[in-house]
This record gives C-alpha cells, sequence and structure tokens, in this order.
C-alpha cells in the first residue's frame, strides 16, 4: 500500500473541513432567505435623521417616504404631518372614576384611531377592575369579562400613558428616540429606537407597548389621518405608546378616547388656560394621581365627583336623608 | 508589522491544532454556535415575538445572561488585585486567564445586549445621539466596551511580548491594570445602576443590588477560574501551583459567604416589614396568587450555593479536588440562577399594574443563548489554547515551525518531562 502524501492529506481534510464548514454556515443563515426584500427598510430610511435635527425638506423627504410606504402596503393614500405643538398650551386629562363603567369602549376607539397592530394586539389603555374600598392597583382586575359593566361590587380604573413631567422612560433612553415634547406630551422616533424596551422597564404606569412582531392591521381599518410622532404605522422591533392623540389634539379636537365615553368620565384639555374645563377640575375636585411617591408628577389625573357611589350600586344602603347634596357650579 | 501579522497568522494555526479531545470539545461548540446562530435568523425574521418576552416581561433571558456574564467578566479583578497589588507570586502567571475570560465575557455580553434589541440595524444610532451620561445604558455601553479595549490591549500586549522574547515595558501595561481594576469595579456598578434607578421597578430600586451584584460576581469568576485551571493542569503542562488554586478557593468562600448574607439582609428587610412592595420577593421565594414559576429555580440556587459554601469551608476541601470543584460547578450554576432569572424576571413580576404575567423562554431563546455561550466559550478556548505555549516559551518568534508541526498541548519534550500525574490541587508542594 502506498503510503499517501502527508501535506496532500492534509490539504484534502482541511479543504473537506472548510468546505462542510461553510456549508453548516449558510444552513444556519437559511431563515435569513424568508425576508421579503420589500419589507427592509431602505437605505433612505437607514440614513434619515432624527427628528430633532431634520431640516423643513428632510422631514417632507420622510413623510413621502411614509405615504409611499402606506401606499404600497395599504393600498391607500394617507395625509401624513409633522404637526408641531402648540404655543402656550400644555394638555392634561382628567378621569372621573364615580362615572367611569368600565365599557372599554375607550380602549377600542384608541386602537381604531392610532392604527396600533391588531394581530398580535396592541393596546394603548388598561382598564382595571378595582374593590371597592382600596385604591391599591395590584388588587385590580385586568382581565374583567362580564356580560354586563359596571359590576356593583367594583368600580373601574383606566390607565394610560401619564405623560409624566418627570418621565423615568425619557431619561433612560440611550439613543434619545424618546422626548417630552414643550406641550407635555412624551413622544417616540419609531425611526429613531432600537428597541432596546429600557423605557418600558423604567415605566412606572404600564404604558409602553413594543412590536414583537409585524403589525398586521386590515387596510380597511387603517385611519389615514396620520402625524410623524403618533398614529403613523410603525415596524416590528420598536416601542409605541399613547401620546394623547397629538395629530388631533394639537389641531383643536379631543382624543379618540375621549369621544368614544358613553358616560363623560374623560376630561381633557389645557391646563395653561386658567378657563378650561382640566383647570376647573383640578382647581375643584379632590384629585389625585397615580402612584404620586415615585416622583413622576404625572399629566393625568383621577378623581371621584360625588359623595356617594354612583346608582349602580343598589346593594350598598342609601345616603342618609339629611345628607348635603352639594351641585357642582355649572 | 510583518511580526505581528506572522504571529496573529500563527495564532489562527494555533487554535485549530490540538489533540481529539479538543477537536470534539471544539466541534461541539461550533455546532452549538450555529444552532444559535440559525435561531437568531429566526427571531430577526419573525420578531422577538419568538422569545417568551411580553410588555410585562420584556427582559428575559438575554438579559438575564448579560447581568450575570458582566459579573464574570469583572471578576478579573479577583485575580489581579493579588498579583499586582500583593504580590502573590502564585498567581503571577495565572492572572492573564482572568483577563482572557473577561474578554470573553465581554464579547458574550455584547452578543446578548444586541440580540435584545428590537431594531440591531440602528446599531449606529448610539454613535449618532447617545444619551450620555443621563441614559445609564449608555454608561454601560462606555464601560463594557472601555473594559474590553483595556483587557485586550493588557492580554495582547503580554502575550506578544512573550511571543517576542522581550521583556513587558511596565510603562505599556501597568497603567492599564490598574484602570483595568478601578473600572472592573464600574462596570459591576454600572450594570446594577441599570437596574437601582429604576423608580417604577420596587424590587430592583434597593441599594443592596450593587454589592450584591460584586459578591455574587466575586465568587462566580475566581470559581470559573478554578475549573479553568483545572483543565490547564490535567491537559497541558502549564504550571499551575496547588497555593494557588487554594488562594482562589479562599477568595471564592468568602465572596460567596458575604453574597449570601447580602441576599439574607434583602430577604429580611423585604418580608420582615410586610409592604406590598416586596410582592417580587414573596413571588421569587414563595410564588403569588398561584403563579410560581421561579420558586423551584430560586430554592435550587439557595441550596446550591449552601451546599458549595459548606464544601468549600470544610478545612480539608482542598485536598479533595472532586469535592472542590464539584462545589464550583454548583455555585456558579446558584448564581446564575440568582443573579439572572432570580433578579430580572421577578422585576417584571407584577407588573406596574398589578397583573401577574409569567415568562418562560421558548426553545428559539434557548437557542441563541446557547449559541452565544457556546461562541463566549469557544474564543475563551482559543485565547488560552494560544497563550499557553507562547508563554511557556513553545510559541515565539524564534520557533521555527512548518505545517503540521506546531507545538501541540501535552506533546513536546517540555510537557512530557514536567507533565504532573497529580491534580495540582493534591500535589503536596515544597516550599
Amino acid at each position: 500500500m502506498v503510503e499517501p502524501d502527508p501535506s496532500r492529506r492534509s490539504f484534502l481534510r482541511q479543504g473537506v473541513t472548510a468546505v462542510a464548514g461553510l456549508t453548516a454556515f449558510a444552513a444556519a443563515l437559511q431563515p435569513l432567505t424568508q425576508l421579503d426584500l420589500d419589507d427592509l427598510p431602505t437605505l433612505e430610511a437607514h440614513l434619515q435623521k432624527h427628528y430633532k435635527e431634520m431640516s423643513p425638506a428632510e422631514m417632507e423627504a420622510a413623510l413621502e417616504r411614509i405615504r409611499a410606504e402606506v401606499a404600497k402596503r395599504y393600498g391607500l393614500e394617507a395625509h401624513v404631518r409633522d404637526i408641531k405643538p402648540l404655543d402656550g398650551v400644555e394638555f392634561v386629562y382628567a378621569l372621573n372614576l364615580s362615572r367611569c363603567v368600565g365599557c372599554r369602549l375607550c380602549v377600542h376607539a384608541c386602537v381604531a384611531e392610532n392604527n396600533q397592530s391588531r394581530d398580535p394586539e396592541i393596546q394603548y389603555i388598561r382598564v382595571l377592575e378595582m374593590p371597592r374600598g382600596t385604591l391599591d392597583i395590584e388588587q385590580g382586575n385586568h382581565l374583567y369579562d362580564h356580560p354586563t359593566v359596571p359590576d356593583a361590587a367594583h368600580f373601574y380604573m383606566p390607565v394610560q400613558c401619564h405623560q409624566c413631567s418627570n418621565p423615568p422612560c425619557v431619561k433612560v433612553c440611550p439613543v434619545e428616540a424618546t422626548w417630552q415634547e414643550p406641550d407635555g406630551l412624551t413622544v417616540i422616533d419609531y425611526d429613531w429606537c432600537i428597541g432596546c424596551r429600557y423605557c418600558e422597564a423604567a415605566c412606572p404606569y404600564f404604558a409602553r407597548r413594543f412590536n414583537y412582531a409585524d403589525p398586521h392591521i386590515q387596510p380597511e381599518d387603517v385611519n389615514p389621518e396620520m402625524a410623524y410622532l403618533s398614529n403613523r404605522p410603525r415596524s416590528q422591533g420598536v416601542m409605541e405608546k399613547c401620546t394623547f392623540c397629538l395629530h388631533r389634539t394639537r389641531q383643536g379636537r379631543m382624543p379618540a378616547c375621549l369621544e368614544a365615553c358613553p358616560v363623560g368620565a374623560r376630561k381633557f384639555g389645557n391646563i395653561l388656560d386658567p378657563e378650561s374645563e382640566v383647570a376647573w377640575i383640578l382647581r375643584t375636585k379632590r384629585v389625585f394621581v397615580l402612584k404620586e411617591d415615585v416622583g413622576t408628577l404625572p399629566r393625568f389625573f383621577y378623581y371621584f365627583d360625588e359623595r356617594y357611589p354612583r346608582e349602580a350600586g343598589d346593594d350598598l344602603p342609601p345616603p342618609p336623608v339629611d345628607a348635603p347634596h352639594a351641585e357642582p357650579p355649572r | 508589522m510583518k511580526a505581528y501579522l506572522t504571529f496573529v497568522w500563527r495564532c489562527v494555526r494555533v487554535s485549530f491544532v490540538g489533540d481529539w479531545r479538543y477537536h470534539a470539545w471544539m466541534l461541539a461548540l461550533t455546532v452549538l454556535a450555529l444552532l444559535g446562530l440559525n435561531a437568531y435568523c429566526q427571531q430577526l425574521v419573525h420578531g422577538l415575538a419568538v422569545t417568551g418576552m411580553s410588555d410585562q416581561v420584556s427582559w428575559g433571558l438575554y438579559i438575564a445572561n448579560f447581568t450575570f456574564l458582566v459579573g464574570m467578566a469583572s471578576s478579573a479583578v479577583m485575580l489581579v488585585i493579588p498579583v499586582y497589588i500583593y504580590r502573590n507570586r502564585e498567581l503571577h502567571h495565572l492572572v492573564i486567564f482572568a483577563q482572557l475570560l473577561a474578554v470573553a465575557a465581554i464579547v458574550m455580553c455584547l452578543l446578548f445586549v444586541t440580540v435584545d434589541l428590537g431594531r440591531p440595524d440602528r446599531f449606529h444610532h448610539l454613535m449618532l445621539r447617545f444619551n450620555f451620561p443621563i441614559s445609564m445604558l449608555s454608561w454601560d455601553v462606555v464601560a463594557l466596551n472601555g473594559y474590553l479595549l483595556l483587557n485586550m490591549h493588557i492580554c495582547g500586549y503580554l502575550i506578544y511580548c512573550a511571543y517576542r522574547r522581550r521583556e513587558p515595558a511596565r510603562v505599556f501595561y501597568i497603567p492599564f491594570v490598574f484602570t483595568a481594576i478601578v473600572w472592573a469595579v464600574s462596570i459591576q456598578a454600572v450594570e446594577a445602576f441599570l437596574f437601582v434607578g429604576l423608580g417604577g421597578r420596587p424590587f430592583w430600586n434597593s441599594a443592596i443590588i450593587a454589592p450584591r451584584f460584586m459578591a455574587s460576581a466575586f465568587a462566580a469568576g475566581p470559581a470559573f477560574m478554578m475549573l479553568t485551571l483545572a483543565v490547564v493542569d490535567r491537559f497541558t503542562s502549564y504550571p499551575v501551583p496547588r497555593q494557588a488554586l487554594l488562594t482562589l478557593r479562599n477568595i471564592v468562600t468568602v465572596a460567596l459567604a458575604v453574597n449570601m448574607f447580602l441576599l439574607v439582609a434583602e430577604v429580611f428587610t423585604e418580608l420582615y416589614a410586610g409592604t406590598t412592595h416586596a410582592a417580587s420577593l414573596r413571588y421569587l421565594l414563595f410564588g403569588l396568587h398561584g403563579h410560581d414559576a421561579l420558586v423551584p429555580w430560586i430554592w435550587t440556587a439557595m441550596g446550591r450555593n449552601s451546599l458549595a459554601l459548606a464544601w468549600l469551608g470544610m478545612p480539608d476541601s482542598g485536598r479533595r479536588p472532586a469535592l472542590l470543584y464539584t462545589a464550583c460547578g454548583l455555585l456558579i450554576a446558584g448564581i446564575w440562577i440568582e443573579k439572572g432569572m432570580g433578579l430580572i424576571i421577578p422585576g417584571f413580576i407584577p407588573s406596574p399594574l398589578g397583573e401577574i404575567v409569567e415568562y418562560t423562554p421558548t426553545r428559539n431563546e434557548v437557542l441563541v443563548t446557547l449559541g452565544i455561550w457556546a461562541a463566549g466559550l469557544m474564543i475563551f478556548t482559543i485565547l488560552v489554547r494560544i497563550t499557553i505555549p507562547v508563554l511557556s516559551g513553545r510559541l515565539t518568534i524564534d520557533t521555527r515551525y512548518h505545517r503540521g508541526r506546531l507545538p501541540q498541548p501535552g506533546k513536546g519534550p517540555v510537557a512530557t518531562a514536567a507533565r504532573p500525574t497529580t491534580p495540582a490541587i493534591a500535589r503536596e508542594e515544597s516550599p
């Protein structure tokens, strides 16, 4: 038997090893072939600057790109704008816990307005069903499912972004993809977020949502009235949150959740305007904020506006006859 | 320059040379790393939905491993301090392995952070708008990369000097060594502050987290070094003095005892007062409202750590290598659970709105994690594989070598002469 040339044998062995290694490497990368090239971010999107650094022309180009993407993906012409905050305006929300019946119409109006993903489902508002006699939110039920609401033994507490004056989520973002606007709204540049979810960990109100998968909306469900910082379509892997519907509220309209509320539990307005309804509520009602101890200084206030529970509590004793019923001033 | 390139090329060659056990180990790691890469590609396509994470538990296995590995990286100082400050002679030629471990661990940390990102393609945004010094995550980026560079420089310089048969110039590495000591403490602190700074998460918002990080790291890191040195001692001719292992044993024992004391201090503070802030800790230790996914894990971890402490503390543990190394293995696993899953996951449960959503890693997530561990161990193995022949003078600029004649571990004249028959820890040494 002829001894093979050792250098040739080793060359062959090395060659086989290298080919096997490369094949295994290529096989490992195989899932990438499932990527749809049309869905990948374009070079233009990649080179886009941070929101605060874009010139008006660059912003117009970005908006045009978003319009084109919406047209391609949903087959509709979207009205995408960059709506700036108004001078002398600071938005505040007030929620009347005596009125809220826990119907969750606000949750669904919000989803319809803000183009959240329907699959997987993303909702900005969480309604807690609270047992009477406590404000400890750990006792709240998130998944209540009665045939009718309200349930007599409970009250209802919707929670959404509190637009804090001292927002922990903004502090922690490593790339400044989220910030507080002059009118108090904390917004996200969806094209800048790297998806580290540190802000989600920092938020004490469970107000932020992450796109764990590619968001899906049926074209007929898309709201074409869009703003760069609020309800334009998001991509997989970025954060999103409630912006008090800035594309509506900065144009003098009310947030979608407020308009959907059937019992008038939601009040919204400019706290810098002393004539506004929210200013009146903050002056006259016994308002409170959630988790005051964490120092976030929310712009979302809760209040109870009556001495006795709403009439749904039939099983509760009637108020004493001599109780003074103070009518709120009109 | 040419000499340096030759050095790099020779290092690449050396990393492919070894006996069948070396090849089997590297092949296994390669397979795992490729499986992990495959799983990561799945994640890139389908998003982080392929993990078990949710809006309620928004960090999971990746960040848990990241936290643990930052500790492993910083624990190199537990060998550096005795050598460079107290002039410990037994550890002197072993300290480089701890620094190499730091390099490998930081690379794994960076990989774990990267796979946790929703949009890794936007990584450059860190360079363009870096929220420093406000965001603790930006501090983390600086701390980890700085520590990686420091250790790469120290190891690379010392190894290259040994290769060139030159005496290393103190000015080129001593200042870096001392910077790295402070830096190692700082990466632990920054890592802890990342969690501690979140006022909305009472489980993390506690000053004891940073000291606990240190103590657990200084137990797990040197324990891992002991296992590494056991392997080096078993399979190479590189001298591993028994006294060095005993010094490490003492470091591990004290650090583990301190770690367990800090844990007890934290558990007492939280539970005795009975405030609602202790909900996460109650979930971890006893379960909350029937949810108890982490309960068996944390008690296993505490059992492992207690057992390891008892074994390490036994006066004759130094003469019983099997017991000693088992104890090291137990406490590494125990601290991995306690500091990783036991610290990250309960911080999210219950959620800030009191909701209890549990977390279980998915198969894909586990594969990515194993893949990164395999890649990290592969880097560490290669670094050690290169370092040993260089530092023992078998691979230098003067070594004449050609294909197939590279120095092999456990072979060659030096090796056969010096090859001990009993493990270092069990050897009696003359002073």
